[in-house]
């Protein structure tokens, strides 16, 4: 767990980047900091290794003071991902990520087996990327190292400065996913620092909403789309995508019977369960591998779903279809 | 022609002796000018309020008209091959001087960041990070520093130090042009074979990653 207790950063010009912030960040969940571009988010991201230094307040992990940490120490105890490129242009892939590792010393045959292992992990196949150079890889694949490179000294935490924000929109959206899919493996203590709304609460298990150097909200993606603390934070959520979970999103899928077709068109079916939310139907059938959805009540096929027939559903609505709107 | 190629031959041994000493006083000032300016760099680069007034300093001594500075030493400093290599490394300090620091302030400072947040020692950043991708700048500063340093040797033969200069001196002394070739051309020569192999050795330098 990392807390922040009233924590002041005041710069030499005298603007003010944090007001008495005082938070805690759960240990094992990606927790996303996101707030308009100068609300002081990276700031307070860069006080937990100490890249910057509260004025006043202290920052603990798990219910120690930075302040009595070696930095040095401290810091390759972190993952950093950092804002576009940050690997380093002279060195290898290979050499990129094995950097935490030879800086602490690790034997070369464990650094070795490590890098290879989290090179497959995200589907850079070592024999052909581990020699390359940074600028011979795209936009994505760069970023996917620098991902990685901030877990290969085997972290507990890792901080994430706008890691995907200079991708392409396709990019951003697969980083995002495999992101996702790869914490639910690693389980770390992510802080991940954005100023996107829709990244944020597709990646979030928790949120912190900043806005100059104010704390507007803290709670999951949900709690914030369902009980906005203020006009702020509705207006920065945006009431579109609000009345979008609300009235539609929030409902299960059984509840558009009517439009289930029974013969699939397409070739990649997913199977989900009646019982779960629109939401997650409409998630799945944006997925680039999903062409439709085959539908299970209590293991008792029931239909299928796809784009189309959420379509009517969604045009059904709209002319007042369903009950209670 | 003949007449030139006479004159190579029958004075082959001073020119030889002459070139032997080029070389020498070129050398040493180099190794020197290096060993000053890099580190001096490199303390620049980091406690930047001194950069301007260092580089200041450097860059006046590099205005001193080149056969003035021979003047202006041989009172304080006598004749002899010293006071030669005094003023040589003088000139050679501005140009490794100026691109070292400009190398090392050029690295992209998210970058260092990257290497600090990671738990990198500021040694480690400046060894690991900002001295390979500042290699290519700090080579060509070398490089330029090398050409002036050849040319100017030439008027070490001033404070008798000997050098190439000896033979063009001769040469215009005696009213013998063919003389003051036999020295001209081997200058050139050195200067050129130096700044090729430099050339190479600053293309080797340039981390393989960002010829890209």
């Amino acid at each position: 767990m990392i807390r922040f207790e009233n924590v002041t950063k005041r710069f030499a010009d005298g603007t003010e980047a944090l007001k008495d912030v005082s938070i805690t960040i759960p240990t094992g969940k990606l927790t996303v900091i996101i707030g308009p571009s100068g609300c002081g988010k990276t700031t307070l991201m860069k006080m937990i290794n100490h890249l910057e230094e509260p004025t006043s307040g202290d920052v603990l992990i798990d219910e120690k003071s930075i302040k009595d940490r070696d930095v040095v120490e401290l810091r390759r105890s972190i993952g950093y991902v950092i804002q576009r490129i940050g690997l380093f242009p002279h060195m290898t892939i290979g050499k990129n990520v094995a950097l935490v590792p030879a800086l602490k010393g690790w034997p070369l045959e464990k650094t070795q087996n490590r890098v290879r292992e989290l090179m497959n992990m995200v589907g850079l196949e070592p024999d052909t990327y581990i020699s390359r150079y940074p600028l011979e890889l795209s936009g994505g694949q760069q970023q996917r190292v620098g991902v990685v490179r901030a877990l290969a000294g085997d972290p507990k935490i890792v901080l994430m400065d706008e890691p995907f924000s200079a991708l392409d929109p396709i990019s951003r959206e697969q980083l995002q996913d495999e992101l996702r899919n790869l914490q639910q493996q690693i389980q770390k203590t992510i802080v991940f620092v954005t100023h996107d709304m829709d990244e944020a609460l597709k990646i979030a298990d928790h949120m912190i909403v900043l806005r100059a150097g104010r704390v507007e909200q803290t709670g999951t993606p949900k709690e914030l789309i369902h009980e906005p603390a203020n006009e702020f934070v509705r207006q920065f959520i945006g009431q579109e995508r609000i009345n979008r979970q609300r009235s539609f999103g929030e409902r299960k899928i059984i509840e558009l019977l009517p439009y289930f077709i029974q013969t699939k068109r397409g070739e990649q079916v997913l199977s989900v369960s009646a019982s779960e939310n629109v939401e997650t139907a409409i998630i799945f059938l944006e997925q680039p591998n999903t062409d439709v959805l085959a539908i299970y009540k209590e293991d008792e096929f029931v239909g299928y779903l796809d784009q189309s027939s959420l379509l009517k559903a969604v045009l059904a609505k709209e002319e007042g279809a369903f009950a209670h709107d | 022609m003949t007449d030139f190629l006479e004159t190579l031959q029958s004075r082959s041994e001073l020119i030889q002796q002459a070139f032997l000493e080029h070389i020498y006083l070129s050398f040493i000032a180099l190794a020197i000018g290096i060993l000053i300016s890099l580190p001096l760099g490199i303390l620049i680069a980091r406690y930047r309020k001194f950069a301007e007034p260092v580089i200041g300093i450097t860059a006046i001594f590099q205005t001193i008209p080149s056969l003035a500075l021979f003047g202006f030493l041989v009172p304080l400093m006598g004749i002899g091959s010293n006071t030669a290599l005094i003023a040589l490394i003088i000139y050679a300090l501005l140009p490794i001087l100026r691109n070292t620091y400009t190398g090392l302030t050029s690295v992209d400072s998210s970058i260092i960041e990257a290497g600090r947040g990671m738990g990198m020692t500021r040694t480690q950043v400046l060894k690991q990070i900002e001295f390979p991708l500042a290699l290519p700048f700090i080579m060509a500063g070398i490089r330029t520093a090398t050409v002036l340093t050849v040319g100017i040797a030439t008027l070490a033969t001033f404070v008798g130090a000997g050098g190439l200069g000896d033979v063009i001196y001769r040469g215009l002394q005696s009213y013998n042009n063919s003389l003051v070739l036999a020295g001209a051309l081997p200058v050139a020569l050195l200067a050129i074979v130096f700044d090729l192999v430099l050339k190479w050795v600053e293309k080797k330098a340039t981390p393989k990653g960002m010829k890209v």
